[in-house]
This record gives C-alpha cells, sequence and structure tokens, in this order.
C-alpha cells in the first residue's frame, strides 16, 4: 500500500470527471430539478421533519447516481491493466476517498438548493454539519462496494438502487433522527449516543469494504 | 440412529412445545392476557431465522477463502432456510399484533423495520444470484454481497433498536413483558426447548434443501459439486 499511488488514482478520477463535465452536471441538474418539484409542491411551508426527510432522499439517490458511475466506466481491459498495476486496498481507498468528495459536494449543492429554493431550518448548525459528513462517508463507502457488484453483474442502474436500499436503511433512519434534532435545536447529549452509533456504522461499513473487495476485483 | 437422533429430538421438542404452549400455565397479564403463548412460536422461528442467516454468512466466508462451490451452495441454501422461517415469524407476529397492538403492521418500532430491511435483503441477494450466469462469478459477487448485508442487518437488528428510543415490542419502554421479569419458570421450561426445537429443525430443513441441490448440481453437470 502506497499514499502516493492512492493520490495518482484521485488525481485521475478528477481528471476524467472534469474532462467529460457531463455526468456532474446530470447530478447536478438532477438535484436541481428535484429540489425545485418540492418548491413547486410544498410552496415553502414545508414542515421541518418533511424537509429532512426530503433532503436525505434527495441525496441518497444522487448519492446512487454519482456513485453508480464509479465502476460503469471502467471497461475489462482497463480492469486488467489496473490489475497489474495497483494493490486493491490502494484501488478501493481512492474510490471512497472520490466518492466522499463527490457526494460532498453534492451534499452541498442540495442543502443550497434547498435554502435558496424552500427554507433552511436547522437550527444546530453544527451537528447538521457532523450529521452530512458522517452520513456521507457511509453512504460513499457502502455505495462503492455495490457499485462495484452492480458492475459485475454486467447489468444497469436498477440493480445498483436495489443492491444498496436495503443496506443504506439503518445509516438513512440515523441520519434522519440526527438531522430532526439538528432541526429542533435539541441538546447535544440528546445526540451524542446516535453520532457514536454512526461513526461506528462508518468505521464497520469502510473495514467491511476494504476487507471485502480484494474478492470482487479478482476474477 | 446414528444420523437421526437430533431430526428426533427436534420433532419432539416441538410437538411438546406446541402441545404444552396450548395447554401450559401462563402468568396473567396486562393487555397481552392468552396472546403471551405466541411467545412460543414467534421467538423462536425468528432465532431459527437469524441462525440460519449467521450460517449463510458463515459460509459464505468460507467460500471466499476456498473457493469451493459447495460451500456457496450451503450459503445460499442457508439464506433460503432463513427466508422460510421468516414468513411463518411474520405471520405469527403480524396476527399477534392485530389482537394486542390493533393492527397487523405498526410503522413506528424499530424491530420491525430492521426485518423488514432484513427480507428485504435476502430477496435482493436471490435476485443477484439469478442475474449471473456464471458459477464461479455467482459465487463469489453474491458471498461478499451476503457478508455485507448480513453485517447491516445485524447492526439493524440488533443495535438500532437500542439507539431508537422505544420499541413498542414487549419488554422495551415499559410495555408489558415476555422479558425477563414477568417470564416465570413455567414458561421458560417450554420457552428453551421451542428454541433448541425451532433451531434443530431449521439445520434439518438446510441439510435437505443442501443434499436436493447437490443431486441436482450432479444430475446437469454429470459431475460431484467440489
Amino acid at each position: 500500500m502506497n499514499s502516493d499511488r492512492i493520490i495518482a488514482l484521485l488525481k485521475k478520477e478528477f481528471l476524467l470527471e472534469f474532462r467529460q463535465k457531463t455526468s456532474l452536471a446530470s447530478i447536478l441538474l438532477y438535484v436541481l430539478s428535484t429540489v425545485f418539484i418540492f418548491f413547486l409542491s410544498f410552496k415553502s411551508n414545508i414542515k421541518p421533519d418533511a424537509w429532512g426527510i426530503l433532503l436525505w432522499i434527495v441525496l441518497f439517490f444522487a448519492a446512487i447516481n454519482a456513485a453508480s458511475k464509479s465502476f460503469f466506466t471502467e471497461g475489462k481491459a482497463r480492469s486488467l491493466y489496473n490489475y497489474t498495476l495497483y494493490h486493491p486496498t490502494e484501488f478501493v481507498i481512492s474510490k471512497i476517498l472520490y466518492n466522499i468528495l463527490l457526494l460532498a459536494l453534492v451534499a452541498l449543492c442540495s442543502v443550497l438548493c434547498f435554502a435558496w429554493l424552500v427554507s433552511y431550518p436547522v437550527q444546530n448548525s453544527l451537528l447538521f454539519f457532523i450529521t452530512i459528513i458522517t452520513g456521507i462517508i457511509a453512504l460513499a463507502s457502502s455505495l462503492t462496494l455495490m457499485s462495484c457488484i452492480a458492475s459485475k453483474t454486467g447489468n444497469n442502474y436498477s440493480i445498483m438502487s436495489l443492491l444498496s436500499m436495503p443496506v443504506c436503511i439503518p445509516v438513512l433512519l440515523l441520519c434522519l433522527r440526527l438531522t430532526r434534532n439538528a432541526i429542533d435545536g435539541l441538546d447535544w447529549s440528546v445526540s451524542y449516543k446516535y453520532i457514536t452509533g454512526l461513526c461506528l456504522i462508518d468505521v464497520l461499513i469502510i473495514g467491511l469494504s476494504l476487507f471485502l473487495f480484494k474478492y470482487l476485483w479478482r476474477e | 440412529m446414528k444420523h437421526f437422533w437430533w431430526k428426533l429430538i427436534s420433532v419432539i421438542l416441538i410437538l411438546g412445545s406446541i402441545i404444552m404452549g396450548f395447554l401450559g400455565e401462563v402468568p396473567r397479564l396486562n393487555i397481552l392476557n392468552e396472546t403471551i403463548r405466541n411467545l412460543y412460536f414467534h421467538v423462536p422461528l425468528w432465532f431459527a431465522m437469524l441462525v440460519q442467516m449467521g450460517v449463510s454468512c458463515f459460509f459464505s466466508l468460507k467460500y471466499l477463502s476456498s473457493y469451493k462451490l459447495k460451500n456457496d451452495l450451503t450459503a445460499s441454501c442457508a439464506a433460503y432456510v432463513g427466508g422460510m422461517f421468516a414468513l411463518p415469524g411474520l405471520i405469527t407476529g403480524s396476527i399477534w399484533a392485530t389482537y394486542t397492538w390493533g393492527k397487523p403492521w405498526v410503522a413506528d418500532d424499530p424491530k420491525m423495520q430492521g426485518v423488514m430491511a432484513a427480507m428485504i435483503v435476502y430477496m435482493v441477494y436471490y435476485l443477484l444470484r439469478a442475474l449471473i450466469p456464471d458459477m464461479q462469478t455467482k459465487a463469489r459477487i453474491s458471498a461478499v454481497y451476503n457478508i455485507f448485508a448480513f453485517c447491516m442487518t445485524f447492526v439493524f437488528i440488533m443495535i438500532y433498536p437500542r439507539l431508537a428510543p422505544s420499541s413498542l415490542h414487549p419488554g422495551n419502554g415499559g410495555n408489558p413483558a415476555f422479558g425477563k421479569y414477568d417470564m416465570d419458570n413455567s414458561m421458560r421450561a417450554v420457552f428453551y426447548p421451542a428454541c433448541v426445537g425451532w433451531i434443530l429443525m431449521s439445520f434439518w430443513l438446510l441439510n435437505i434443501l443442501n443434499r436436493y441441490k447437490k443431486l441436482q448440481y450432479k444430475l446437469e453437470h454429470h459431475e460431484n459439486l467440489e
């Protein structure tokens, strides 16, 4: 394992992303249009509870959209080439890091869109920020593994969302509860156990991804 | 006798638990009343399902370390058997809930949410297996998904309900319970044998399904499964 190689891989991912800007643009456009639909249907008098739920639904599907690309773009030949160059752990770490950064961007955009078009009812912004970050780490790492599995089936986008939906439910539920606490501005002591739970899930998912990826990678 | 003594024990224990479950003495508890007898059927079925899910995960791990197809076959059979036990577990739970909570499905209970998610996970697992034609690839990919999904389900069923504020299930949040305080010794004498009986029964089913699938493989490929 070598950090230089991880950085090189990360650089390659970003280069590819910015060369063909359509994929990133399509995700951001998806976020914008969904939030616009929410605005049209709720007319900005949205309940705080519903705000959190809608935000996470938008985020979750945008995340699936974004992460599903991480292995579909790799052809068989290129995977073989990567196989000769890199260790699987390096490869999966770079993918996870890239997805975390990508999802952070998507999350930022969706929160901005919500704040701009709908409303921003959050009272405890720091807790909200921590929730988004920990939630995104869990989503990104589990979706990376799922997208690798989905790409192996040679199938399409639908299997990707099917695979990731049930495994992401605990993460989403914890995030929803924390977001509600942040919106209501509850005391920190209420939220500590959920934050710890979410961090533990993060560690578990990343550990599992690192452990399991080498079996997926091998043909 | 050497090979079927545990099957016999399983049948005796389950029969005993059914008979004693309907005829035995139970404590009179508020709201629960006679429905407490559901403990003898509902909970052991879930235990058997959890055990089979664990067995499935174990054989998936074993497959990944050895790449022997027979391990993958056992893993998939165990997942099937787990699903087989989830269905009656769900039905007995729903019947019970109709009489104590007033409706068959209550949305606000972490245990029920967890079980629903677990069932979806295993349905997706079967779907994934059906989608990949090549045997070795299918075994490898589905083993990875199985291990990942088992860990997440475990988090959901075991850890999330402890974080969530309250569950409607007996024994949580001051509800009348078949928990440690309300279950008296006469109930324990039926409950624990029932658990053992159903778990043994699940292994019996796994055994039969596994042998059937192996024979099917032999018929199709004209060789024994390695």
